[in-house]
């Protein structure tokens, strides 16, 4: 009979060797570059900026209409241009190369929004589409909401509305 | 655990491009050009099941009334694809599940039923799809979030493997069936940490048990571990259990890709068809030709879901050996 147990040491949970093992991972763990990372991310974010607020000037200059109006305008245009490129496969390599400058400002938000639909649509409009487009928005949506609840009482405590 | 009496009849792996572009791409029976192979991803799986199916079944010229059980397995919730892939074939079926160190599971339960003479031969199925495992345990696939230098790359395909009890070239000698080891390794990005202690525990056990050392295989070949991890398991092991691994260990997730080539796969494959393409292939291939007399298989998988590493539980593995010889 063959026995499974002959050979068997019993180290899980054992805290020296969770402690001894982490020291060995560590030591093989690769250095993420996190200055280039951020000054990759500072510049594509800035670019984005720089074209948002282009955009804005443009609209507001071309059509006449108020810079509180072209900002509305800019917005839907860069969130269109996310969910275009999302869609046509592209913005993920975009992200790659510009890492988290294109994920934090509202490209980012209408990327998420965009690659979750992508793919839950077989699963139908109910269960796929409806429920998985807030997959990863979610989270940011409500504690959004909440945060500028709690912002917007402390601004009527101190300043009275 | 000794087996006698089971033999290799013939295998086929069937690589997705990226696997097909690496440096063993020339060994694979098949590669596909195109991860859409039907509507959805999870269904593309299935036709890449049913594809290394019906091909074994060719190349054996068999059909599916000849085959006695069927020992399938995949990522997917509930292993889904392999349920559909055996759905129609009215051959017995077993679904496993061990994540990536799914095939060498399968060689065991089939390899020991053929020892046991419950059966005649079986065929073990194991497949990944990498937009399939996207989906279902990181983001949506066309999310292009940032990745640490230490994640692995679920690697695309489905290999097919046929066990009988007729003697043939290569032969299936022992198996030694894996524990569950945790050492508090909680990042999912950096599966090398995780399974590295599982396969050196596994390969600890399989050379005791069997009065064996290291430098008596041509080759020892752990699944998917990646760059990282397999420094960390030749640490590991020669720490804590004083075996040194020398130049005949390697890891497919490593080997399978070109690294330097393809930058999305970061630290290497991973998934259960990771190492059945590279076993199936090229290792079956050189115990065929003689050029390895002794090659131990050493799969590791990560036992782990999303929604328990939600609720900070540490990431589990395991990891099963299958020795394969070259019958002389």
């Amino acid at each position: 009979m063959y026995n499974f147990k002959k050979t068997f040491q019993p180290i899980n949970g054992d805290k020296m060797e969770q402690q001894n093992y982490e020291t060995i991972v560590n030591k093989h763990k690769p250095k993420e570059n996190r200055l280039l990372n951020a000054l990759l991310a500072f510049l594509t974010g800035g670019l984005i900026g720089a074209f948002g607020n282009f955009l804005q000037e443009a609209y507001s200059y071309f059509l006449d209409i108020s810079k509180n109006d072209a900002a509305v305008l800019m917005l839907t245009t860069l969130i269109f241009l996310a969910c275009l490129f999302t869609a046509l496969g592209f913005f993920d390599s975009f992200a790659k190369v510009g890492k988290m400058g294109l994920i934090i400002p509202i490209t980012g938000f209408a990327h998420s929004m965009q690659s979750a639909i992508l793919d839950y649509k077989k699963e139908g409009l109910i269960y796929g589409f409806g429920a998985n487009i807030f997959r990863l928005a979610g989270s940011v949506i409500l504690y959004g909401v909440v945060a500028a609840y709690i912002f917007g009482i402390i601004r009527y405590a101190i300043m009275g509305g | 655990m000794k087996i006698n009496n089971v033999y290799i009849k013939d295998t086929v792996t069937i690589s997705g491009p990226l696997e097909y572009q690496g440096p063993y791409g020339k060994y694979f029976t098949d590669h596909i050009n195109d991860y859409y192979l039907d509507k959805s991803y999870e269904l593309s799986e299935v036709k890449l099941q049913k594809m290394a199916l019906n091909k074994l079944l060719n190349k054996v010229e068999k059909t599916t009334s000849d085959i006695d059980l069927l020992v399938s397995g995949d990522l997917l919730n509930q292993i889904t694809a392999s349920s559909y892939a055996a759905n129609k074939t009215l051959i017995p079926f077993l679904g496993v599940y061990s994540a990536c160190a799914t095939s060498t599971e399968q060689l065991i339960i089939a390899s020991s039923l053929i020892d046991s003479n419950k059966i005649k031969n079986a065929i073990c199925l194991t497949s990944s799809h990498n937009l399939a495992a996207e989906k279902q345990f990181r983001n949506p696939v066309e999310y292009g979030s940032p990745k640490p230098k230490t994640a692995t790359f679920t690697a695309t395909g489905s290999a097919s493997i046929m066990l009988t009890n007729e003697k043939t070239k290569v032969k299936i000698t022992s198996c030694t069936i894996g524990t569950v080891q945790d050492l508090n390794q909680k990042d999912p990005n950096n599966m090398g940490a995780v399974m590295a202690p599982a396969a050196a525990d596994t390969i600890y056990r399989h050379l005791k048990e069997n009065n064996e050392k290291a430098s008596d295989y041509d080759l020892i070949l752990t699944g998917d571990l990646g760059i990282y991890g397999k420094d960390i398991l030749k640490e590991y092991l020669k720490q804590r259990y004083s075996i040194e691994l020398k130049d005949n260990y390697d890891d497919c997730g490593a080997m399978l890709y070109d690294l330097k080539k393809t930058k999305e796969v970061t630290a290497g494959g991973s998934g259960p068809v990771c190492s059945a393409l590279i076993n199936y292939s090229y290792v079956y291939e050189g115990l065929k030709n003689k050029k390895f007399k002794k090659v131990l298989l050493v799969p590791t998988g990560a036992l782990f879901s999303p929604t328990f590493s939600y609720q900070k539980q540490s990431i589990l593995s395991i990891a099963h050996a299958v020795c394969l010889e070259s019958e002389s």
